[in-house]
């Protein structure tokens, strides 16, 4: 508490101009910061994981099982980051029994359980349950009895009950991308609907949410296929890679499109906020909005992969491209969600002057906690893929 | 019916029913009397311990003191203003045990010349030149009778 | 889109419940609590942020604050400076030469109460609402510590308290006004600067206030349904 209180003095002396008393300490920080970049993650790996299934793009076959089990891994780590900055989070629950019609953020806990369990393990299920009845068949001892739960009991895979599960599969992907669209589009509508805060309210607060979610997870799962390939000793299907770089390239331009047309709508119109968000955006959120943002997470990404639609270059150039513009788009979403989350409270909203926002390292708002939940997806993912490896998968006679 | 549709219901109308069961216990039981929160809260905040007494509690027994203030400039400002809260002497009515702030920094806090203040709102005096050689204003000025003692 | 379709279906079946989504209406019997402030009669003394925190037990540090008070000082060059030093507990030491200085006042802030609040409509769990009798309360046993009702209040009246770690705003001293008291912010104003009342009585002191005055409130173009209203509210007050 001491040091805490220490450190709000140091932050006071570093106000400028005039903000009111209780802003001086910003609310939601870095783990706030990750939640929109972990659902954002699932929804756009889930998107491109659909593309496969329901529009039949079957280039991207070699990806969709790692797609889905990616979004499976983050879905499962995103609360986390929600409960650690709750002030009191052994009451969590209430978001479950007594959630706010009124409240976007309660949405949450419906929507998280919808996903987590009617969509996603539904799907990853119907996709592997005949895998499990076979696998359950071929291990012996503890994976027998793992493998056997897994398959909830049903033995049946003669060919109708198959197709019956792709048939059920492709429902739930349909039922799916609508679904992924809510589960991150509501956190741009948590922000979006703030009306308080200029910075955040406007009507393409979801609509930019949900694309920047899009490229988020495309380039995550561009990485991971040339990170588990390489891992695995194995030869990358370069036509499924290639057709991954084209969405990727496709989606940045919308994004960039769209996150441009609100920046041009809010200065075009320089309506009573605009002065302090002008002096926001050229001062605190320089480097984090044109550096890293904008060039290495948009402009730089797309002039790569665009350059790749219309020259034709070698493998390895390609594969080059991929994995670093891949790199430099998760970078750049990243500090797409910190300018909008921290963005939003570094100024007052009597519009006279800044706070200031100082990272600390240890707590469960600091540094440290933020790694610890962005590498526990990938030791999940670990796991799953040694648990449900889509290599394995058996093919059909 | 196909064996998976059969478990996934199975299982999805289990969880819900749980979820209900689970539900019934832990919403707390005056949830939604008045809208949608804890109706216990309402009266709970309407229960909170008061601190600063009333300063009706001040007139029951210091009347006199309320006389004299009647023609005077601080006619009207309520005793706890310079008296505190005043809680521990209303309960327990003692010598003493009462705050009576004075000295040129408190009076200050209201009366010392300010931009901001209107001449017409409050009296001002620079209390950096104001006779600098007494250290309190109540050594000339009785709170409670302003002039007193004075041409 | 389920909450659209109920949107439609609401104005199909309620057609004038526009405020759907953010407002309770005004009870049909009892008090309906208000505010007035009037920024002439300020001195700035500080007195009624200093009886809220020890009436409210609000800790002391300059970084939570249930009301407090503003200076602001237009100088000759067109400039705006604004400051509340601890809230202005310890009052106010002037900052400018007096050639400087076009005009300067004080402004006291406190919750609005508003009719409208967007912080109450934004909790996800029901631990902060609106009493029905106008006041904006906490239940600090429920809330969860989201933070998410501090983002939303356009006036920055809320906090989360440092020990509690739940939201914490100005109740109007709903526990004294239950008793028949004023507020402490309110009872400690030497010059009446603050008052309440019941915005249906007509008699009240506060209702004269509205008709002898020519009031305005904080922000109304965020349409909040602000019920502290301010008789002197200037262009460069936000």
């Amino acid at each position: 508490m001491e040091e805490h209180t220490q450190h709000l003095y140091e932050m006071l002396s570093k106000v400028e101009g005039y903000i009111y008393p209780n802003e001086i300490e910003l609310q939601w920080g870095i783990i706030i910061v990750l939640y929109p970049y972990l659902t954002g993650l699932v929804a756009g790996a889930f998107i491109l994981a659909s593309l496969e299934r329901v529009f039949k793009i079957k280039v991207l076959g070699p990806t969709y099982q790692l797609a889905l089990l990616t979004a499976l891994s983050f879905l499962i780590v995103a609360p986390f980051t929600l409960i650690s900055h709750l002030g009191s989070p052994l009451r969590a629950w209430e978001i479950m029994i007594t959630p706010n019609g009124k409240s976007a953020m309660a949405i949450f806990g419906f929507v998280y359980l919808w996903y987590l369990l009617a969509v996603l393990n539904l799907e990853i299920w119907l996709d592997y349950r005949r895998d499990f009845v076979i696998w359950a068949k071929e291990k012996k001892g503890f994976m027998r009895g793992v493998y056997k739960i897994l398959s909830l009991g049903i033995s049946d895979i003669s060919p109708k009950a198959v197709r019956l599960d792709d048939r059920l599969g492709y429902i739930i992907t349909l039922i799916g991308i609508p679904s992924a669209f809510l589960l991150h589009g509501y956190v741009g509508f948590i922000f979006g609907s703030i009306k308080a805060n200029p910075w955040w309210s406007t009507v393409l607060m979801p609509v930019i949410f949900i694309f920047s979610a899009m490229v988020s997870g495309i380039a995550l799962i561009m990485v991971l296929y040339m990170v588990v390939s390489f891992i695995r000793k194995v030869k990358i299907d370069m036509a499924c890679l290639d057709t991954i770089g084209k969405y990727l390239f496709y989606m940045l331009i919308l994004d960039f499109t769209l996150e441009s047309l609100d920046q041009v709508h809010r200065i075009y119109e320089a309506e009573e906020s605009f002065d302090i968000l002008h002096m926001l955006v050229n001062g605190k959120l320089y480097i984090t909005l044109f550096g890293f943002q904008i060039m290495l997470g948009m402009i730089i990404p797309m002039i790569s992969l665009g350059a790749l639609q219309i020259f034709k270059a070698r493998e390895q150039v390609r594969k080059t491209i991929y994995l670093s513009t891949g790199l430099m788009v998760l970078v750049g979403i990243f500090f797409m969600r910190w300018n909008v989350v921290i963005g939003g409270q570094l100024f007052s909203k009597g519009f006279h002057g800044f706070t200031n926002f100082k990272l600390g390292l240890a707590g469960t708002e600091g540094l440290f906690m933020a790694i610890v939940w962005m590498i526990l997806p990938f030791l999940i993912l670990a796991f799953l893929l040694w648990l449900l490896p889509p290599w394995k998968k058996q093919m059909e006679a | 019916m196909p064996a998976q549709i059969n478990r996934i219901l199975l299982l999805f109308f289990a969880f819900i029913g749980l979820f209900l069961i689970v539900r019934h216990f832990l919403i707390p039981e005056s949830f939604g009397q008045y809208g949608h929160y804890r109706g216990d809260s309402l009266i709970e905040n309407a229960e909170k311990d008061k601190i600063f007494a009333d300063a009706q509690d001040c007139h029951a027994c210091h009347s006199d003191i309320l006389e004299k203030l009647e023609n005077e400039m601080h006619a009207g400002l309520s005793c706890l203003i310079c008296h505190g809260p005043g809680r521990t002497h209303v309960e327990d009515p003692q010598l003493g045990n009462i705050a009576k702030e004075s000295g040129m920094e408190f009076c200050g806090k209201c009366h010392d010349i300010h931009p901001a203040r209107r001449g017409d709102v409050v009296f001002q005096v620079d209390i950096s030149t104001h006779h600098t050689e007494k250290t309190d204003c109540i050594e000339c000025h009785n709170p409670h009778a302003l002039w007193e003692g004075m041409e | 889109m389920a909450a659209a379709g109920t949107l439609l279906l609401s104005s199909v079946t309620r057609p004038f419940d526009v405020l759907l989504m953010a407002s309770d209406p005004p009870p049909e019997e009892g008090p309906w609590w208000g505010i007035g402030m009037d920024i002439h009669l300020c001195i700035g003394c500080g007195m009624c942020a200093k009886a809220c925190k020890i009436e409210n037990q609000v800790p002391d540090e300059p970084f939570y604050f249930r009301t407090w008070v503003e200076q602001y000082t237009i100088l000759n060059n067109g400039e705006v400076k604004i400051e509340s030093p601890n809230g202005g507990i310890d009052g106010f030491k002037p900052s400018f030469e007096e050639e400087e200085i076009f005009k300067t006042f004080f402004v006291p802030k406190m919750c609005n109460q508003c009719a409208k609040s967007p912080c109450t409509q934004v909790c996800p769990v029901g631990a902060t609402y609106d009493s029905p009798d106008g006041v904006a309360l906490v239940d600090d046993s429920y809330c969860i510590g989201c933070g998410y009702c501090v983002q939303a209040c356009p006036y920055g009246c809320r906090y989360i308290h440092p020990e509690k770690k739940v939201a914490d705003k100005c109740t109007l001293c709903y526990h004294r006004l239950k008793n028949g008291l004023a507020p402490a912010c309110m009872e400690v104003c030497p010059t009446k600067a603050r008052i309440y009342g019941d915005l249906r009585d007509r008699e009240s002191e506060l209702v004269s206030f509205l008709r002898e005055h020519d009031y305005q409130v904080l922000k109304p173009h965020l349409n909040t349904g602000s019920k502290l209203f301010y008789n002197g509210l200037t262009a460069e007050i936000s």
